[in-house]
């Protein structure tokens, strides 16, 4: 016989889950849906006349340079994101392993970043960087480089870059601290022994054994430059000069919002959908899987 | 090759002294045991001759070189670790080449040296596997084929047989000693396990709380202990204490019941003072019809087989002694046991430093 704990039929179940459903409906379901539907249909910019065209849109939009363009301009920027704030915070993270004395504080220190909101991160960056004000172009200017990023599509990138990669570089350092410290110490003792310097010790034990820690975070980064960055881009350039640092989702607020191209939009949001979805699921296929010790 | 040189080592972390002075000479080609009970500093001990621990004070060298300022890598020692510490993500033969990649041996070199050292720990079959796949024995062949294969002059072991189940053990334990017989290496091995110290060092240092009780080899350890410590420590069941008073001429152990017993020498000098007697269950028989000398009130027995373990109290008094008898014997609770013993075979400390008192 099974011993099973079992409950009579209650409503409090039901209304113990009940605020997390309704925010999902609301909040996620319903508008998911709406960009569903949206992404079918035509409007015209006064709303006043709709028609269901089935996937006019998706096969516009993939006939669209500008759009095929965002792409290539998305590709590059998440990746160039998740490189740049991986790199450092795993830089970060190898020095703090080493740290004894005072490691909570520069913890504590390294994890603000994450606490900032991306417009104000970007806002800050805004100001480092501003072709007047900034204190970053004064410097550059006194080196003999003159940086404006409101005119340079190509600097305007990279700051929307930095400015995205600095928010992420907390939180990736978190992680890669957290697997650093779970290698045995043992480990890193027996490399000591057998002759391995830090860096080579860093290189053939610490970098293979947190892999599943690196992948993982590339995903999450992939996903945050995809999704998370409006705020930054937004605050930084408005998607300029000249759409250059226009990526997928700054061109769904543009393209429907300012352009007023609701159907257009809405399948630009489906694709972004998707994307997310397979990044999802890839995330939880193969992430799961850990390296034991 | 090499001889291991220790000269008043401290070790201290802050305020804390750890380890207060130990000077230890270890021949080339020795197996010498650190032996002692958990926090004695054994292991920080052998983790400063490594190289993982600075040396507080003192100086330690590994033949000719003094290598207080040296780091592992350079003082030309392998270490075998509790947990193997064998890298999870290569293979055996990757784990076992590691090192010598580092030192930019060559290629078929290394191959060679792999396999002939696979061959040695009969584990040339798992060379393609990963650690994952191995069992608790295999695995420490494999963390032992990685300190042989690098040839080095000095080989430290961190308790590696802990992990292992009591037969393995054994087995492995037999496998060490072989091993470093047949390649003469010199070998400091740190365990808590005093039949492993035994069977396997050539000499023994007992280390408690921060000091060194004694130095020998187990034969001498196990006759002439110099502390109550190392003398309870070595040996199972372990020795029986007992309170007493040495006799006005110095000839006699006088226990609070009233029995007596005869020391092996005379110590006079010590006449009057209270002393704490030693003598290990084996080395209490049974008296045949000869003089009787004390006796035990059985309690417990208990029946291992090729011994039998006698629990019950001492002569006249109430202070419990343990006898181990040879064979099988029918003994009923409460009994009275005739005993005697050789008075060479009783050790006298002194119960307040606990050092050996001799005539």
């Amino acid at each position: 016989m099974l011993k099973r704990v079992h409950f009579g039929p209650s409503w409090l179940p039901f209304a113990l889950v009940a605020p997390q459903i309704i925010i999902t409906v609301v909040f996620f379901i319903w508008p998911a849906s709406q960009a569903l539907y949206q992404s079918l249909l035509v409007e015209d910019p006064f709303g006043l006349k709709t028609e269901f065209v089935w996937f006019d849109n998706f096969i516009e939009l993939f006939g669209d340079e500008h759009y095929l363009g965002a792409f290539q301009r998305t590709i590059f920027f998440s990746f160039s994101v998740a490189f740049l704030s991986m790199t450092f915070a795993l830089t970060l993270a190898a020095m703090a392993d080493r740290v004894i004395k005072g490691a909570t504080t520069y913890r504590t220190f390294l994890i603000w970043p994450y606490a900032v909101a991306p417009v104000v991160s970007g806002a800050l960056w805004v100001f480092m960087f501003d072709p007047t004000l900034g204190i970053f172009t004064y410097t550059l200017g006194a080196l003999g480089y003159e940086w404006n990023h409101k005119l340079n599509g190509g600097e305007a990138m990279f700051l929307v870059i930095i400015a995205s990669a600095w928010k992420q570089v907390a939180y990736n350092f978190l992680f890669f601290l957290a697997a650093m410290q779970s290698i045995p110490k043992s480990l890193i003792e027996a490399a000591a022994i057998d002759g391995a310097g830090p860096t080579r010790r860093f290189f053939s034990i610490i970098l293979p054994l947190i892999s599943p820690t690196t992948f993982f975070l590339m995903v999450i980064n992939v996903v945050f430059a995809f999704f998370e960055t409006f705020g930054i881009v937004h605050a930084v350039t408005a998607g300029g000069p000249a759409k250059a640092t226009e990526i997928l989702v700054y061109k769904v607020f543009n393209d429907g919002f300012i352009g007023l191209d609701l159907g257009g939009s809405a399948a630009q949001s489906v694709i972004l959908m998707l994307i997310v979805i397979s990044l999802t699921v890839i995330q939880f296929r193969y992430v799961e899987k850990r390296v034991e010790y | 090759m090499a001889e291991i040189h220790l000269n008043k080592v401290h070790k201290s972390y802050g305020a804390d002294e750890v380890l207060h002075g130990v000077d230890w000479h270890i021949r080339d080609g020795e197996f010498v045991v650190i032996v002692g009970p958990s926090g004695c500093g054994k292991s920080t001990l052998l983790r400063m001759i490594a190289g993982l621990e600075g040396i507080s004070q003192g100086e330690i060298s590994i033949g000719e070189r003094v290598v207080n300022d040296l780091e592992p890598a350079e003082r030309d020692i392998a270490m075998v670790f509790q947990n193997y510490a064998l890298y999870p993500h290569m293979s055996v033969y990757n784990n076992m080449a590691y090192g010598l990649k580092i030192k930019g041996i060559a290629k078929d070199e290394i191959e060679k040296r792999v396999n002939r050292t696979a061959e040695i720990l009969e584990i040339r079959d798992y060379l393609k596997r990963s650690p994952r796949q191995l069992s608790g024995g295999q695995r420490q062949r494999v963390a032992m084929g990685r300190a042989i294969v690098r040839e080095p002059s000095v080989f430290l072991f961190d308790e590696p047989l802990s992990n292992l189940d009591a037969k393995l053990r054994v087995q492995m334990r037999l496998e060490i000693k072989k091993l470093q017989e047949r390649l003469g290496i010199t070998s400091v091995y740190v365990t808590h396990d005093q039949v492993e110290a035994m069977t396997l060092g050539h000499r023994l240092m007992v280390l408690n709380g921060g000091y060194v009780e004694q130095l020998g080899t187990p034969i001498e350890l196990y006759e002439r202990p110099a502390t109550a410590f190392v003398a309870g420590f070595i040996g199972s069941p372990s020795m029986n204490f007992l309170d007493a008073k040495i006799s006005e001429d110095g000839k006699k152990a006088v226990f609070p019941g009233g029995d007596a017993l005869d020391l092996p020498g005379d110590l006079a000098k010590h006449a009057n003072h209270r002393v704490t007697v030693g003598m290990r269950p084996e080395h209490l028989q049974v008296d045949e019809g000869k003089s009787e000398t004390t006796s035990q009130t059985v309690q417990v027995v208990e029946h291992l087989g090729a011994d039998t373990l006698v629990h019950g109290t001492f002569g006249s008094g109430n202070s419990d002694l343990i006898v181990r008898l040879k064979g099988i014997r029918t003994i009923g609770k409460g009994e009275v046991l005739p005993l005697a013993i050789d008075p060479r075979n009783i050790h006298v400390f002194d119960p307040d430093s606990g050092k050996r008192l001799d005539s």
